[in-house]
């Protein structure tokens, strides 16, 4: 089977890209999505908070995903369910197998990769302990909950304080769950401060800081956890422990861009972000194979994953149409003080565009600062003031043509905190 | 006097309201900050999300919401009351699964067509 365009995973990204695509004239498109329904990570996420940004409301998961999946029955762009991909190759052929037609290749010109994130897992953290049943990842206890039905516990402790974690906290308790706490242990919350207000405070749960479970106890179900206060270094320390009975742990303890696809076709990875590393049209280092929404950073916002995936959509499209940059002129964007990441990583001078949108997060947070945008020779190009930046909200600058014109050599994104 | 965290914008200033003093704010960098302090503690509300029964269709539970905001006292009520509620496929996405709960002008409606 042949497509102009393939889209791996049909969550808000995978959508977006396929209506971006569609819009600007692609009239082969073909998503491809393991699950039964699309909308992705969404159809799980019942709460509201969806959507102030792009439909100017707060919707709910499902709702917004339901706007764009009627958006796409107003295109001609095929969809597959239940396929999952297998392969791509730098060629752009797309391996995939599903129970209704087996094992298929797909050729296609441009390829989109939207398969989103997984969960960290409580392997990857490595937590002492028995292995008792009861321990869960947030996603996998509220796809448990509000998909499926069921309750995965009824005294709980959350370790991280990541989104999912919190609105899990408040949705655990209004279906009658004890939470008796979420540990963090960072200084910080790693989730939206309205999530903390909503979800922990509103339900008196309490938030500790700086604080991790150091033990999880129980033979066959988990009995008690243990938790300390830990120090600078994020070391437990000796003394401080306490116990709580509980008989469920959620872990919020971070998202990994979803990317064996991206990196077993050859794509070069960003290890700052765990995904792709990309031009301003959201292209990846195979011509024709772009990247967009959680595969390529993980999003707060699922707004910004629309706005992105249109990006990547409207490049494909033009890709198809023999639009195609080469990566001659190319600056790089590189990272500066206190600048965990930034998306794009390059910018194709010779592409035609009015601002390049630059997406960051930072390392701390930091009160009252300025994001400077410097070139190699040190000229500031262009200065942002922020009064608040935190870890836990992606930031973004747009850099209009004419500054990135002046620009020598490559540019640095930095903060300076103005005390 | 109760201690808050203003959630009007990422800042997130934290607020003092003085109940007896004519819920006057302190600690808000900007005039939002005091009507949302005033607000939280004089009529707090909450939209409230979770699911009810489905029959009829391949999963066993729609998502619901309140489709305004309703006092915050009563979400655990309101959560009581969707455990009656058991909705037939097919249904459509804002559809009124049940009007004026719990004597507010708020009602529940479904966020997802099935
Ligand atoms: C629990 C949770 C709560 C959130 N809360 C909010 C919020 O309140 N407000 C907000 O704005 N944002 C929120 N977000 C963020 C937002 O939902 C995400 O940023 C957004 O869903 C990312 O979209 P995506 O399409 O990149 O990924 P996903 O939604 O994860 O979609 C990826 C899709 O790709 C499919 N896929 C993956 N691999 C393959 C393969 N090999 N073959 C076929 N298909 C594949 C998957 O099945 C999935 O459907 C939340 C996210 C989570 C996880
Ligand atoms: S008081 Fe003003 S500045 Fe402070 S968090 Fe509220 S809206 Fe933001």
């Amino acid at each position: 089977m042949k497509y102009d365009l393939v889209i791996i995973g049909g969550g808000p990204a995978g959508l977006s890209a396929a209506n971006a695509a569609w819009e600007d004239g692609c009239r082969s498109i073909c998503i491809v999505e393991r699950d039964r329904e699309l909308g992705g990570i969404l159809n799980q996420c019942i709460h509201n908070g969806f959507g102030l940004h792009f439909f100017k409301e707060e919707l709910t998961g499902p709702e917004y995903a339901g706007r764009f999946v009627e958006m796409l029955k107003n295109t001609g762009v095929d969809v597959r369910l239940d396929a999952m991909v297998l392969d791509v190759t730098p060629e752009k052929e797309v391996h995939i197998v599903s129970s209704a037609s087996g094992y298929e290749v797909l050729e296609a010109k441009a390829v989109v990769l939207a398969m989103g994130c997984r969960e960290r897992t409580r392997g990857a953290i490595a937590i002492p302990g028995t292995r008792p049943a009861g321990v869960f990842t947030a996603g996998t206890a509220q796809r448990y909950l509000n998909i499926e039905g069921y309750m995965v516990g009824k005294r709980v402790v959350i370790l991280g304080s990541g989104d999912i974690g919190l609105i899990m906290a408040r949705r655990m308790t209004l279906e009658g769950a004890k939470v008796l706490a979420c540990v963090e242990v960072m200084p910080y919350s790693g989730g939206l401060t309205r999530n903390i207000v909503q979800c922990l405070n509103d339900f008196d749960i309490p938030l500790y800081l700086s604080h991790t479970i150091t033990d999880i106890q129980g033979n066959e179900r988990v009995e008690r956890v243990v938790v300390s206060e830990v120090g600078p270094d994020r070391r437990p320390i000796p003394g401080t422990e306490m116990v709580f009975d509980c008989d469920t742990v959620l872990l919020s303890v971070g998202l990994i861009p979803e990317n064996e696809l991206s990196r077993a076709a050859g794509i070069e990875m960003d290890a700052r972000t765990n995904g792709p590393v990309v031009f301003e049209n959201m292209e990846t280092s195979i011509p024709g194979v772009f990247a967009c929404g959680n595969v390529l950073h993980v999003h707060d916002l699922v707004d910004f994953v629309t706005a992105e995936s249109a990006r990547a959509g409207k490049a494909a499209a033009a890709y198809c149409a023999g639009v195609s940059l080469k990566n001659e002129n190319v600056l790089d964007i590189k990272n500066g003080n206190l600048v965990g990441y930034t998306v794009p990583q390059h910018i194709h001078m010779d592409a035609e565009f009015k601002a390049v949108d630059v997406f960051f997060r930072v390392r701390a947070i930091c009160h009252q600062s300025k994001i400077v945008v410097k070139d190699e020779n040190g000229t500031q190009i262009a200065a942002f003031s922020r009064e608040h930046l935190a870890p836990g909200e992606m930031e973004n600058i747009k850099l209009p043509r004419v500054l990135l014109d002046k620009a020598v050599g490559s540019i640095t994104v930095s903060i300076e905190e103005e005390k | 006097m109760t201690n808050i965290i203003c959630i009007t914008c990422p800042k997130g200033c934290h607020l003092s309201v003085d109940e007896n003093n004519d819920y006057a704010v302190t600690g808000n960098a900007c005039p939002r900050g005091e009507a949302y302090g005033k607000n939280e503690l004089k009529n707090p509300v909450r939209v409230v999300t979770s699911t009810v029964r489905v029959e009829g269709a391949d999963i066993p539970r729609l998502p619901v919401k309140t489709d305004r905001p309703l006092p915050k006292g009563k979400m655990m009520e309101c959560m009581a009351l969707l455990d009656t509620i058991t909705a037939q496929a097919p249904i459509k996405v804002g559809t009124v699964l049940a009007a004026n709960i719990l004597d507010t002008d708020v009602n529940i409606v479904a966020t997802k067509t099935l």
